[in-house]
């Protein structure tokens, strides 16, 4: 435990100085408060900014900021002097992932604030099932990466599917059968009902199995390439 | 402190060390000498447990390499040429993670950092460090948790003079501490003032071991005499009686303007072992 709050603490001091990490906590919940507040046109769906921006969020921040902070470490090579250092892998990448999580779950919070709070508690429950999700496949990523442009490459078009296809899905019934298999397009449709009641098995189901993938495909990398 | 017996580990069916045999003192410093790709860094990543070897024994602190603990490892300093340090963070926050890592007062960092002349530039962004001043950084991050035992890998590559020298000073006062070092380099000079004993390694096998000046004065054949005469001139001429003669005979016809010996040096030593000169790759042929 103790090298886990190390690894959250210097992380922390890291990412205040560290633009490009910082602008992916702070962009969707800075645009949707500006959103909701400037933008008013009748008929347009209720809080339509914050439900768009959150799944968005979801899919972008946690898996760039993971897979960027992995790829970064390991190009400059002190992921080794941590590991060293007797810090153990799963040390630090747990340390990394609780850290993404609570400041997503922070930014997810700020959003939050448009919301009823009978809403709140849902919102966050689902916002943060999803954030984990997110944090495996940028977790995925980073191992796989053997330096910062490599993840850049990588997550670009992993995030481009999970982040937009729920956007695109509004306008375009084949897109949105496409994207009814990614967690963030069922988890935009629960975020729209907004209620644990009639929450569908299809969804529930969807959710699980790409949670299961994600984490999957991360013990996979993990066990073939660990840290190196 | 470091015992190693007949190491020997391949890439891909390509040997790269060869019955690697070690025994260092405790508070000495030992140093490794040879070219780029001799095996050098393999053999660190060996006795730090970063590598597995394929054959052979290690023991470090007195136990199997394989079986060290965590607090074992805390006693062990490592200071490898590509380590990187975190750009964006002060160079008293690049200490003090370490120091919170290894659980030491955080009071040590600000002392260490005056201690490797870095006390002014606390606050400064590691990625504002010249290359030097990024060095004397890496090692005060080692320094700081007082190792019984250090690994140092080229500390002094592509550093200006100056730095050199001091980081060379920082190494002396950490073994008048009683720690010992183990150091790589393929600069000779820095083996000669630094060490106790040094290992030459090619080609992954060490070719001949000893104190520094001993080991020179084993290859004491390949002194010369060098004669600059007044006519501009140079000659050299081998250490043996008709040398003498010739130097007597010239002496008397007055034509002798300098004169003085070409001592054996580690470098000379390595050339005649080897055919390879320390500091590149190019293969010499040995006249």
């Amino acid at each position: 435990m103790h090298n886990i709050s190390v690894i959250i603490k210097k992380q922390l001091k890291d990412t205040l100085k560290n633009k490009t990490v910082l602008i992916q906590f702070v962009m969707f919940p800075v645009l949707t408060l500006i959103f909701e507040n400037a933008i008013n046109i009748p008929d347009m769906p209720e809080l339509f900014f914050t439900k768009l921006f959150s799944v968005m969020y979801m899919g972008m921040a946690p898996l760039v900021a993971v897979a960027s902070v992995i790829a970064e470490e390991k190009e400059k090579n002190t992921l080794r002097v941590l590991t060293m250092a007797n810090v153990k892998a799963w040390e630090y990448l747990a340390g990394i992932g609780i850290y993404v999580w609570t400041i997503c779950m922070a930014g997810a919070g700020v959003m939050a604030t448009t919301l009823s709070s009978g809403d709140i508690p849902f919102y966050l429950g689902v916002m943060a099932a999803g954030f984990i999700i997110s944090i495996a496949i940028g977790a995925c990523i980073g191992i796989i990466a053997s330096n910062q442009m490599a993840a850049t490459s990588l997550s670009l078009p992993v995030m481009l599917i999970f982040s937009f296809m729920p956007m695109l899905a509004m306008f375009n019934d084949k897109i949105e059968k496409i994207a009814g298999i990614f967690y963030t397009q069922q988890i935009r449709e629960l975020l729209g009902n907004m209620t644990f009641d009639g929450i569908k098995t299809e969804t529930m189901l969807v959710v699980a199995v790409n949670a299961l993938l994600a984490l999957s495909l991360f013990f996979a990398a993990f066990k073939r390439k660990g840290l190196e | 402190m470091i015992r190693s017996n007949g190491i020997c580990k391949s890439f891909a069916g390509r040997r790269v060390l060869s019955g690697i045999d070690l025994d260092i003192k405790p508070g000495t410093i030992f140093g490794l000498l040879g070219p780029s790709g001799a095996g050098k860094t393999t053999l660190i990543k060996i006795l730090t447990d970063q590598l597995a070897f394929d054959s052979g024994d290690v023991s470090v602190l007195g136990k199997d390499v394989r079986t060290l603990t965590g607090a074992d490892k805390k006693q062990i300093g490592i200071m490898m040429d590509n380590h990187g340090v975190y750009e964006r963070m002060s160079c008293i926050d690049n200490l003090r993670i370490f120091a919170d890592i290894y659980q030491i007062d955080k009071s040590k960092a600000m002392t260490t950092l005056t201690q490797v002349g870095l006390g002014d530039s606390a606050k400064k962004p590691a990625m504002k460090l010249s290359k030097g001043m990024r060095a004397r950084l890496q090692l005060a991050r080692v320094l700081m948790i007082s190792p019984k035992l250090l690994f140092l890998d080229e500390p002094t590559s592509g550093l200006d003079p100056m730095t050199m020298k001091y980081i060379h000073k920082l190494i002396s006062d950490c073994k008048a501490s009683g720690c010992t070092i183990f150091l790589t380099t393929h600069n000779m000079e820095e083996a000669a003032v630094l060490c106790d004993e040094v290992a030459l390694l090619n080609e992954g096998k060490i070719v001949d071991r000893g104190a520094p000046e001993e080991l020179c004065r084993r290859y004491n054949h390949q002194k010369t005499i060098n004669i600059h005469l007044t006519s501009g001139e140079d000659i050299e001429l081998p250490h043996c009686d008709e040398s003498a003669a010739k130097i007597m005979s010239l002496m008397s016809q007055g034509r002798i303007e300098t004169i003085h010996s070409s001592e054996p040096t580690l470098e000379s030593v390595f050339l005649e072992l080897t055919g390879r000169r320390l500091e590149s790759d190019e293969e010499v042929r040995y006249a």
